[in-house]
């Protein structure tokens, strides 16, 4: 599933290949809708994945509980490092309406940064919880929490290396037409993570602390 | 080095498996050899393979659909023929592992590799036509759709003559489908093949509701779509809600397989129910991504051949969109047996019955259509009526298995088996029949063989009713489904008399293949050079039949519903124009073709435990798409002498009446 994030991301250009004779003046709004589709499916896999971490919440098998193992200032942190992202990303989005190509790459490489802090946070609080013995194998509530943050954090991963293909383009053709429409796209991507990590962060951790 | 892949994965000792690949070895290399012997391999190249065309995709997409509805009732013939053997006492010719094998293949490959492909494929010939377009949204994507499919139904077949098939059923519930109880490749065979061929559906669910949606010929309102259409945005809007679903579930199965988790097992907190709720969520409205479609089909025959518009158009569009929205809230009637309670049992038996309101409005639709019409008694009008008796019959089985407590005595006895093939085979089925001989001569410039044409149909409608209603009775009387040895004499001659129903199906099958034979050899004299062979309503039937690759010389303008019906009323339909303009066309790309290459290797890979593989494909793989979006040579520009060339030829055949 997260297979899709970069196949589309060049599909983004792909798409501009027009059904009117007078071509590209609506490439970017059927990309974008395109792209909006797409997000809503991914969403999905996300409500699957929510809807089985609620299930599978206190199917511990023995094993700890959300209480035990939820380090919830560390993942203060990596939630504040995502949306710093989200707002540096808009940041890039400014940069790049007002043709400024410099400093959209100059955000976007600030993007990533705290893109990758949090992926490494969050490899190390997997890493933590494995080496304790508390890895996806040890209960169904942990298979889910694994799966859930995973999935999220494999989504960011997608987002990373988007992002480094993004900077290949601009640097190569700059701020060209569709290079603002696959910016805009990862801009949808990159807030949809977001809006899904909020989710993560409100349900599995802080309900997983209060229950 | 090659992972659990070892020499043993190959059953030379079982004849007849070994019968059957070597049957399907031949046929790939004596295709190959014609292939040859005929120079066509720069054709099928460039023409075919690396073609972004909407047309051509959705036509490959139909052979597709046709080579695996040949293996999928290969199966059905096996499993009607150990029953009635068996049932007479002993064990019949496949042993147990093997039937098992068998109906789980065939479900699998019916729905995931024939109907969908077939469905598929009729929405990308005929959906971009009929709102005026180019082509679809994003065509490069399409294609890679395809390909995704195609390596999903690769991989099922691989699983015949290497390894083994899941034995789990078609939808693998665990634990049975679980590492423990299904230690051998075939539920993986399974997983990666509907992985990989489930992207492809959905990326293609994408690329067509945004092109209904944003490219629509000026004038194409909503309300002024023709129903075909309507019921692909609707089914695709079903792809992409319900086929994440299936994604997650089938994740979380690998997950358990893979690295142990527990999600479905029976202990360590798994939940197998959990399973059966999600896969279902994608399951049902699974069925109706299949037939809104074909309601589409029925709905453009049924006007075309009335010679009159659809009867309550407006309704029919609601109804679908009705059916759209409920079939995300019945899935639980697939498992009121689970012990969900009795308040919500009677929840989701209540919306069941209530998606059999919209569905009648459709077929009093179809009714009052007819009513007073002139009808053509064509191939497709045969298919339609026929679909109309038996999808009612199936959809009042289906209504009284919504019953809760009638279900709990019919739940997975041959009752239902006869209900769901009632409304597939009669719904679905009928419909892309109905569908391929409607839309043939757009795609081809010639009808197919009205003759064989009936005999296909009236082959496929007996050998339906002659194979399917003693299942009926079969279930009443307490036979459930998937035995491999029904060891009651009184069960045998009803499945004595299945046996000969499917056989009749089989000549039905044969019949549309000899139809596609003698009307290639005969096509010129079912030559159609006008591009409108039925007296059309709609769009694709305003251009040339085959249509040049831009579809339209011009964009057309609509101005009423039965666009095309409208234009000839006007006198302005085919109509040569005084200039023409450059059109704005994608060039072709092998792109989508190595990408799924690459995909079905690592499918195989993962299969296999060969993880450097798997690594290696994956990044190859994602390399290809990658450095694909640094290509800016994408497209061309058809210059405006080259349309006035091919436009000039098709006008000069056209009768002079205009």
């Amino acid at each position: 599933m997260t297979a899709i994030a970069p196949a589309l991301e060049d599909t983004a250009s792909g798409i501009d290949l027009g059904a009117h004779a007078d071509g590209h003046h609506d490439t970017q709004s059927k990309v974008t809708l395109g792209f909006w589709i797409y997000l809503m499916s991914d969403c999905i896999i996300f409500a699957c994945l929510f809807a089985t971490f609620s299930v599978l919440r206190h199917a511990t098998a023995g094993g700890p509980d959300g209480r035990e193992i939820f380090d919830l200032p560390y993942v203060a942190v990596e939630t504040g490092c995502l949306l710093v992202s989200s707002f540096t990303y808009g940041l890039a989005m400014l940069a790049m309406n007002r043709d400024d190509r410099s400093w959209t790459m100059g955000w976007l490489v600030v993007t990533m940064l705290l893109g990758m802090t949090f992926v490494g946070m969050e490899i190390h609080e997997f890493a933590g919880l494995v080496a304790k013995g508390f890895g996806p194998d040890r209960s169904g509530f942990l298979s889910a929490f694994f799966t859930l943050v995973g999935t999220h954090g494999l989504h960011v991963t997608a987002g990373i290396i988007w992002m480094m293909v993004m900077m290949g383009h601009l640097m190569r053709r700059g701020l060209t037409e569709a290079n603002r429409t696959r910016l805009m796209c990862l801009s949808l991507f990159w807030h949809f993570l977001d809006v899904i990590w909020i989710g993560v962060f409100t349900v599995v951790y802080l309900m997983g602390v209060a229950h | 080095m090659f992972g659990k892949l070892t020499l043993a994965a190959i059953p030379y000792q079982n004849p007849i498996i070994l019968g059957a690949v070597a049957f399907m070895v031949i046929c790939v290399i004596a295709v190959l050899a014609l292939v040859t012997y005929f120079r066509f391999w720069s054709t099928l190249w460039n023409d075919w393979l690396t073609s972004v065309d909407h047309k051509r995709i959705g036509v490959m997409y139909i052979v597709l659909a046709t080579i695996m509805l040949l293996r999928g009732f290969a199966d059905a013939l096996m499993m009607r023929l150990q029953q009635a053997l068996a049932s007479a006492g002993g064990p019949g010719y496949l042993p147990p592992e093997h039937f098992d094998q068998v109906f789980t293949a065939h479900g699998v490959i019916m729905i995931f590799f024939m109907a969908m492909p077939f469905i598929v494929g009729l929405m990308n010939v005929v959906v971009p036509m009929q709102i005026g377009a180019r082509d679809v949204a994003f065509p490069y994507m399409n294609s890679l759709s395809f390909w995704l499919t195609v390596a999903g139904a690769i991989l099922v077949n691989l699983s015949l003559g290497i390894g083994d098939f899941a034995k789990t059923g078609w939808l693998a519930y665990p634990p049975l489908s679980e590492l423990h109880m299904s230690p051998g490749v075939g539920v993986d065979y399974y997983i990666w093949s509907l992985q990989i061929a489930g992207i492809g559906t959905l990326l293609g669910g994408v690329n067509m509701i945004t092109t209904i949606l944003r490219m629509r010929a000026p004038g194409m309102t909503l309300m002024r779509m023709p129903i075909f259409t309507w019921t692909s945005l609707c089914s695709n809007m079903l792809i992409v809600a319900a086929f994440p679903a299936l994604t997650a579930t089938l994740a979380m199965l690998s997950l358990d397989r893979y690295l142990g988790m527990h999600f479905f097992t029976a202990g360590s907190g798994g939940n197998p129910m959990m399973y059966i709720n999600l896969i279902w969520i994608w399951g049902h409205p699974e069925v109706y991504i299949l037939v809104l479609p074909c309601f589409g089909v029925y709905s453009e025959v049924v006007a075309t051949f009335s010679g009159k518009p659809l009867f309550g158009y407006t309704s029919m569009v609601y109804a679908t969109v009705c059916i759209t929205v409920l079939s995300f809230m019945v899935w639980l009637h697939h498992f009121f047996t689970m012990g969900s309670g009795a308040d919500v049992n009677a929840f989701f038996g209540i919306m069941t019955m209530i998606i059999a309101v919209p569905t009648g409005v459709k077929i009093f639709n179809w009714l009052f259509t007819i009513y007073r019409g002139r009808l053509r008694f064509e191939p497709p009008v045969l298919w339609t009526l026929g679909f109309m008796v038996t999808f009612t019959i199936g959809g009042m089985t289906g209504v009284l298995m919504a019953v809760p407590p009638a279900d709990f005595v019919l739940h997975n006895s041959l009752f239902l088996i006869a209900h769901f093939h009632n409304a597939i085979i009669g719904g679905v089925v009928f419909g892309v029949m109905a569908g391929m001989n409607y839309w043939f001569p757009k795609a081809f410039g010639f009808k197919l063989d009205p003759f064989w044409g009936k005999v296909s149909f009236w082959c496929w409608i007996i050998g339906f009713y002659v194979a399917f209603m003693p299942l009926y009775a079969l279930g009443l009387m307490g036979m459930t489904r998937r035995l491999d040895t029904p060891h009651n004499p009184i069960w045998h001659t009803y499945l004595v008399v299945a046996m000969i129903g499917a056989v009749i199906i089989f000549l039905g099958i044969l019949a549309e293949l000899v139809q596609i034979a003698v009307s290639l050899r005969n096509r010129e004299v079912l030559r159609d050079v006008t591009g409108d062979p039925w007296q059309g309503r709609t769009l694709e039937w305003a251009t040339s039949s085959p249509p040049a690759y831009y579809n339209f010389p011009t964009t057309p303008i609509v101005t009423a519903r039965d666009a095309f019906w409208d234009m000839k009323q006007r006198g302005v339909a085919m109509q040569p124009l005084g200039t023409y303009h450059q059109i704005h066309m994608p060039r072709n790309t092998a792109t989508g073709l190595i990408i799924a290459g690459f995909a079905t290797v690592l499918g195989f890979a993962l299969i296999w435990h060969i993880w450097w593989l798997a690594g290696a494909t994956f990044v190859v793989a994602f390399g290809v798409a990658i450095g694909k979006s640094f290509d800016e040579d994408r497209d061309y520009y058809v210059p405006v002498e080259e349309i006035e060339r091919t436009e000039k030829r098709y006008f000069a055949q056209l009768p002079s009446e205009g």
